[in-house]
């Protein structure tokens, strides 16, 4: 991954109701939901559609990002514009989602950047290129990195499910 | 080594004689739940099929469950589209355990599933809903998952990657003083964890406390597990389990009740004494922010809610009935009630909770998640703050981030209700 900006940092427990509201929710489809992406703070959403954020950059948050719902759209939404996530850990549901669907997310217990400075992942560690210190990933359980690797979830489902007689 | 409850399931779930927490298990499902958002699990579930050159069938149409509760009866034409493509696709697989937007069969997930008999002791059981945790109060391992994750139990039958959780062990002491709720409890209990202290973890309930609750309660407990973190809540399953399987579900078939081991090993043991506490409030805009409702008794509340598939059952209508019954909700309030099923608001009318509610002032909601999530009904002006049995106060959740969302029991919500302002149903005979 190459260096590049955070462009937002949030604290803890940042629920999925803060990036994709409820009454979006019969919005499904990955290429519609990214219009929703953390709508209700107005300045960040209209960056995101004026595409003034570069895909790669980051947004650094602190323990339990995306707790609350099993809405996959809160991992969509992020992930149509190819931003990575960093935090120190993330709410079960939205972890898988993130895997399942192909969102970046980096779990970085000891991680400290603010907006504006640069980060680059490299080596099992999130660099911080600003302040010049270097914090370490922790790895996902290896089942887990076997659907990032596949693609996600849905060709990982696809190459099981052709591994199984026909019904 | 004995095994936690989760451990004992899933090694039956999976014919191994015991796992360790940390394995990497892909066990079968029982059931697979899902609702509105059923139509993003469709729309995966035939990526999933493209190319395979083999036709887009689900595993075993009658382990799906689908219910229409989000947005009942539909809001928008792009929801009514939606619950349309769904119906299409139950149709077409045949699935049977289906509850449309009807007054009969209808209601929210987390209250249909039990009340059907669909969720047995020893089951695995997903849902694309976070507070598919509320199962575990009759012995399931219930968790959340996400869309794809759904689409691909729908085509496999089992739900991939599972690692065997590690369990906290809850002990709850005494018994339940009078003004006080399994709601309080778990608000207590979600404070002493915080928001992620179980994150990744099951609940696992025990104590005095635990074995005289009703399942009823036990819902509410497992509920909002989720609210710690938790993958899941468990009660183990025991007499009041099978007794509402037999008496209120009306399951027929034989049950698998085991459970944990008693030299179980728990990643850690909590201890609530129920002796002295009195009723709990959370306070925006995190579930984990509560305080004795002491502190925040007086607070002017603008919108009370009562309803959810926390706190909307018939206990619930009950003991709101009881306060509100030749009261009136004050001028200055306004108050929602939406029960959790159509089952539910039957047997309330019968019983004439549900009159002495709306002469009280409040309004009876169709059952369904209404204002809890606050797309469809309900929503709050700016400034504005609501009172809620529900189960979520983050910013935003009722449709409007400029407004302040408590959660509270449904005793407190009603005494409020009277008021106007957040009081204590102590006070009030
Ligand atoms: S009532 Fe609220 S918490 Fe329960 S399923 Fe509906 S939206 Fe979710």
């Amino acid at each position: 991954m190459a260096k590049a900006r955070v462009v937002r940092k949030f604290g803890d427990d940042v629920s999925t109701d803060i990036i994709y509201p409820g009454r979006f929710m019969a919005t499904v489809l990955p290429t519609e939901t990214p219009q929703y992406a953390f709508v209700d703070d107005a300045e960040f959403n209209r960056q995101l559609k004026a595409k003034e954020i570069p895909p790669g950059s980051f947004i650094v948050a602190g323990g339990n990002f995306g707790c609350g719902s099993s809405r996959e759209q809160a991992a969509s939404c992020i992930k149509g514009y190819e931003i990575t996530v960093v935090a120190r850990n993330f709410a079960r549901i939205f972890l898988q989602n993130s895997i399942n669907v192909g969102l970046a997310m980096v779990i970085c217990p000891t991680i400290d950047a603010a907006e504006g400075e640069e980060l680059e992942v490299e080596n099992g560690n999130v660099v911080n290129r600003t302040s010049g210190k270097s914090f370490a990933i922790e790895p996902l359980p290896a089942a887990r990195q076997a659907i990032i690797d596949a693609g996600g979830l849905i060709p990982y489902a696809r190459r099981l499910l052709l591994e199984r007689p026909a019904r | 080594m004995g095994m936690t409850y989760v451990q004992k399931l899933l090694a039956r779930a999976c014919g191994r004689p015991a796992v360790a927490v940390g394995d990497v298990l892909e066990p079968p499902v029982n059931l697979a739940m899902s609702h509105e958002n059923g139509a993003l699990v469709i729309n995966q579930f035939n990526e999933i099929f493209q190319g395979t050159g083999r036709a887009p069938n689900v595993w075993d149409p009658s382990r799906i469950a689908i219910i229409f509760d989000h947005r009942v009866p539909a809001e928008s034409s792009k929801t009514a589209t939606n619950q349309k493509k769904i119906r299409d696709f139950i149709a077409k697989q045949g699935i049977t355990k289906f509850h449309d937007i009807r007054g009969d069969v209808g209601g929210i997930c987390h209250q249909i599933l039990p009340e059907n008999g669909y969720v047995r002791p020893g089951a695995v059981l997903v849902g694309t809903d976070s507070h598919t945790t509320t199962h575990g109060a009759l012995g399931a391992f219930a968790f959340g998952i996400g869309a794809t994750e759904m689409a691909s139990v729908w085509a496999l039958g089992n739900i991939l990657n599972v690692e065997v959780p590690g369990t906290i062990k809850v002990v709850v002491n005494g018994r339940f003083g009078p003004g006080v709720y399994a709601k309080d409890l778990i608000l207590h209990l979600i404070g002493k964890l915080t928001a992620e202290g179980a994150n990744y973890k099951v609940i696992e309930f025990h104590g005095e406390a635990i074995k005289h609750l009703s399942t009823s309660g036990r819902l509410v407990l497992c509920n909002m597990a989720v609210e710690a973190g938790a993958t899941a809540g468990i009660v183990p399953p025991d007499a009041e389990t099978e007794r509402y399987l037999r008496e209120e579900a009306g399951v027929k078939d034989a049950l698998d009740v085991f459970g944990p081991d008693a030299d179980a090993v728990y990643d850690r043991v909590v201890e609530v004494e129920l002796g002295a506490m009195g009723p709990q409030i959370a306070c925006p805009h995190t579930v984990d922010n509560v305080k004795p409702i002491a502190e925040v008794a007086g607070k002017r509340v603008h919108q009370i809610v009562v309803g959810s598939c926390t706190n909307g059952r018939l206990d619930d209508l009950e003991v709101a009935a009881k306060i509100l019954k030749g009261r009136h909700v004050s001028a200055d309030t306004r108050m929602l009630v939406f029960p959790a099923s159509w089952r539910i608001y039957s047997e309330a009318l019968r019983l004439g909770y549900l009159a002495d509610i709306v002469s009280a002032g409040a309004v009876v909601c169709n059952p369904g998640c209404g204002p809890c999530l606050g797309v469809h009904q309900g929503a709050l002006a700016d400034g504005e703050t609501a009172l809620a049995t529900t189960n979520r106060n983050f910013k935003g959740r009722m449709g409007n981030p400029s407004a302040e969302v408590y959660l509270c029991s449904t005793a407190v919500a009603a005494a409020s209700a009277l008021t106007g302002v957040i009081s204590d149903p102590r006070g009030v005979n």
